[in-house]
């Protein structure tokens, strides 16, 4: 793919952690791109290389193999000074708002801390109002500012993520499972705030999350992982509509539908994930998937498209054998 | 940027934080009663040790060799040495040198040791590996020897002592330091702060030592009556204070030839140390408790 308007342009990355049992591929080969302006969601189980995938683009773990792309320029490829430059136009939030705080600091220092580190302030008092600006903007009390997190709750905390985040003015924000560590209704929250935020700036997202109807409210297309790799990538009502892989589909089919009596065809995944250090030699999801053949064994699928922004990584589904299952009915889910 | 009166107002703003702030920190820090008491005693012995010549009835080493070894009495209160100097003269003016090589020597192995262990643990590798081998080596030698063999070839005198002492301690602040470290490293706010573009000297500076803190505080205090001790003993072979000038593990060991039969020659400067010690001990728990903003209301 080489869409002029990427913001993000993600070309086969791979990352190997080195374990004792030998090497773990945690991201095998990923490429995706994001459009300015635009939310990809990331989903996929635990462990899946998901967050791996998130932190690698910032450069938090850094890539074993592959580049990406932000701005023109190849972010895996920068020095430190270089890179530091570049963190002002990426951020991330991160999953725990209770472990990524430091709790000896109050929140004007937390929010302050990217406007000191990038020296963008030219006086105390400008970064004070700074600071409250900031506040504002995610909605936590001014009266706030002199408290530690320890005496927030979780969506408060998670408030304090995002602020940081937006201090800087960032371009492209990753956001790494935002709001799983948050009670349903501060979840909500959380996620109308990113939204408005992103209406009022215009900021790219890669919102990564283990639950599908998280990601269906934020999203605009979807990329579903499994074990490392992409299985099915696609504008959000394709992956509703049409799912291909179907991984997607079991995905898909655990979403709880909010009305009671509604039946669905539960599909039931069987087996355990294969671990990601002894992978099988052929498609990754081949030991649980019902729609298994010879070929799935053999030869891992390549990713690609067969419509225009619908791209699906399946042996059985690129030789037109269109899945025949059931699951739940569209407008149920959405 | 701002206007003026907004300026004015954001400095006020900002004042009245730190001010606040400080508040909660005396707040916490007072709330243990054991903490006054403490401060109380330093304080104490701060007044004592500045103006140990007003306190003292006789000069440190002056002798009066027709009254030597006696019991406390009115006219000496804590009795006389073997050479007639008067003990109570002598425990008020070491105030000024023990409380001095106790907080000195301490502050040098845990401003050096500290350092040593929270860059070791924080970059770990090749560097870690280094520091900590060059620690186990020195953790092998008997800490004291250590300070007689630093002392030797420096000399003596008060500073070298300081020096000896502090030096030796070194590598157990290191250890310390380093084992908070490891664990403060892997949490999830360093990572973070690294995304935002801190420097690892940041990082580690406003991140990783603040929040290792509290075990180097309690081994601190403690540490300076190992401090007092060690200073004793390296005077007691010559290689620290010279007589006559006093101090207190000076006297401990002074007066231990005579512990059996005059006793009293021991108890006072004893005294003197373990109170000092009980008082830092205080100082040091509520200061590590007002150091961390959970514990506060």
């Amino acid at each position: 793919m080489t869409d002029t308007d990427a913001l993000l342009d993600v070309r086969n990355i791979k990352k190997i952690f080195d374990t004792k049992q030998g090497p773990l591929h945690a991201i095998d080969d990923v490429s995706f791109t994001i459009k300015k302006g635009e939310t990809l969601g990331l989903v996929g189980e635990s462990g899946c290389g998901k967050s791996t995938l998130g932190r690698v683009l910032i450069r938090l773990v850094e890539a074993t193999d592959g580049s990406a792309w932000f701005g023109g320029k190849d972010i895996f490829s920068l020095n430190g000074a270089q890179m530091k430059q570049m963190r002002k136009r990426m951020q991330i939030v991160f999953q725990d708002p209770y472990s990524s705080l430091n709790p000896r600091l109050n929140i004007a220092d937390l929010i302050a801390e990217p406007l000191i580190v990038h020296k963008v302030c030219s006086s105390a008092s400008d970064m004070k109002s700074r600071v409250m600006k900031l506040m504002d903007m995610v909605g936590l009390a001014r009266r706030l500012h002199n408290a530690f997190p320890h005496e927030l709750d979780g969506g408060r905390r998670q408030r304090i993520g995002v602020a940081r985040a937006l201090a800087l003015d960032p371009e492209f924000i990753v956001l790494d499972e935002p709001v799983s560590a948050l009670d349903v209704c501060i979840q909500a929250q959380i996620l109308n705030l990113l939204s408005a935020l992103k209406r009022e700036a215009n900021y790219t997202y890669l919102f990564i999350s283990h639950n599908m109807s998280v990601v269906k409210h934020v999203s605009d297309r979807i990329a579903v992982m499994y074990l490392g790799k992409i299985v099915e990538l696609a504008d959000y009502e394709s992956i509703f509509d049409e799912p291909a892989h179907p991984y997607t589909q079991a995905l898909l089919s655990a979403i709880p539908i909010p009305q009671p009596g509604a039946r669905k065809d539960r599909i039931l995944l069987e087996g355990e994930v294969p671990s990601p250090i002894d992978l099988p030699p052929g498609c990754r999801f081949s030991p649980r998937c019902s729609r298994r053949e010879d070929i799935c064994e053999l030869e891992q699928p390549e990713l690609a498209e067969f419509k225009p922004g619908h791209s699906v990584a399946c042996h059985v589904f690129a030789r037109g054998g269109r899945y025949q299952g059931t699951y739940a009915p569209q407008d149920q889910i959405k | 940027m701002n206007e003026g009166s907004e300026t004015a107002a954001g400095h006020d703003e900002g004042a009245s934080v730190e001010n606040s702030r400080l508040r909660d920190f005396a707040h916490v820090f007072f709330r243990n009663r054991m903490a006054s008491i403490g401060l109380c005693i330093l304080a104490a012995l701060l007044v004592i040790a500045i103006s140990a010549p007003a306190i003292a009835p006789y000069e440190y080493d002056e002798q009066d060799l027709l009254a030597t070894l006696e019991w406390p009495s009115a006219k000496h209160v804590f009795g006389t040495d073997e050479f007639g100097r008067d003990v109570f003269s002598r425990v008020i003016y070491a105030t000024r040198i023990s409380v001095t090589v106790g907080i000195v020597s301490v502050s040098i192995g845990m401003f050096f040791g500290g350092m040593l262990g929270a860059v070791s643990g924080f970059y770990g590798g090749i560097v870690d590996e280094l520091v900590m081998r060059v620690v186990d080596v020195l953790l092998a030698i008997p800490s004291i020897l250590f300070a007689i063999a630093i002392a030797a070839s420096l000399g003596p005198g008060l500073f070298n002592m300081m020096l000896a002492v502090g030096v030796s301690s070194i590598p157990y602040y290191a250890r310390i330091l380093r084992g908070s470290v490891l664990s403060i490293r892997e949490q999830e706010f360093i990572e973070a702060s690294r995304a935002i573009g801190s420097s690892s000297v940041r990082i580690l500076l406003r991140h990783v030592i603040p929040n290792c803190l509290a075990p180097i505080i309690v081994q601190g205090t403690l540490g300076v009556a190992d401090g007092i001790l060690y200073a004793a003993a390296l005077s007691f072979i010559g290689l620290g204070i010279q007589p006559p000038t006093p101090e207190w593990g000076g006297m401990l060991s002074g007066g231990r030839t005579y512990i059996r039969d005059y006793s009293y020659m021991t108890l006072f400067p004893g005294l003197a140390i373990v109170i000092t010690i009980l008082a830092l001990n205080f100082v040091g728990d509520a200061l590590r408790d007002a150091l961390d903003p959970k514990l506060r209301d």
